[in-house]
């Protein structure tokens, strides 16, 4: 037998004895896979929630502490001119 | 808002509704040649393919026109070549059915004959999918063909009920 062939008694082999799809798997689909969706959903949504948070928790410390501001000297600054 | 949502969702359990319509036998079929059950007793054919429906079921909207059935099929290969081998390492309480076609086969054989001689799908997508070169996607379905169309002579099978009769 040549490959073509050996693939096609295979194929006959593995088609033979095609099971029986039960009635109730739709429902169960339908519930598991909505609870993923759901579960997707709020994860999503908890991800935005902190990623916006944590910009406005990063706007409201830039706003009070001043970062871009050079903090006053604590040594005596170098005398120049005398 | 809402009314967007629910009229999406509507349209999307009436697709999928029809999807599983079409395409469950044959993807039934898939799992349990993968699983090597029986077909009249598969439970963990048919706990694949609830996960596989289901999966795609929450990624239908991202689907965007890609064929679902493709997607399902990929879901159930991948998910079968991740759990599969949890069942049959150590305790071997997942003995295959001796009835199934693919019986003789070790889960990765099986998985490669499913995906290519049942299913149809290409070498190089096959070897994408599931991580291996081409070359051995080639080999090992050869391997598992001659192996299915020339069984190796094993051991001589117990006989159940040689035990020895009381006199």
């Amino acid at each position: 037998m040549n490959k073509p062939e050996r693939e096609a008694t295979v194929r006959q082999l593995m088609e033979r004895t095609p099971p029986q799809v039960p009635p109730e798997l739709y429902a169960d689909v339908l519930r598991r896979g909505g609870r993923m969706l759901r579960r997707r959903r709020a994860a999503r949504r908890l991800m935005w929630l902190l990623l916006w948070s944590a910009v406005v928790a990063f706007t409201v410390w830039a706003l009070m502490a001043h970062p871009w501001v050079e903090p006053p000297s604590e040594t005596t600054p170098p005398l120049t001119g005398w | 808002m809402r009314e967007r949502q629910a009229s999406q969702g509507a349209r999307r359990a009436r697709e999928f509704e029809a999807f599983v319509a079409g395409a469950a036998g044959r993807l039934l079929h898939a799992a349990t040649l993968l699983t090597a059950e029986a077909p009249d007793d598969n439970p963990r054919a048919r706990r694949l393919l609830t996960m596989s429906l289901a999966h795609t079921y929450a990624c239908w909207d991202r689907l965007r026109g890609e064929d679902p059935y493709d997607r399902a099929r990929q879901y159930l290969a991948t998910r079968f070549a991740r759990t599969a081998w949890h069942q049959y390492g150590g305790l071997g309480r997942a003995r295959p059915h001796p009835g199934s076609p693919l019986g003789a086969l070790v889960p990765q054989e099986r998985l490669i004959v499913v995906l290519r001689l049942y299913e149809g799908v290409a070498e190089e997508q096959a070897a994408a999918l599931l991580g291996l070169s081409t070359e051995r996607v080639r080999a090992i379905c050869e391997r598992s063909t001659a192996t299915l169309l020339h069984p190796p002579r094993g051991p001589a099978p117990k006989v159940a009920g040689a035990e020895v009769v009381p006199s």
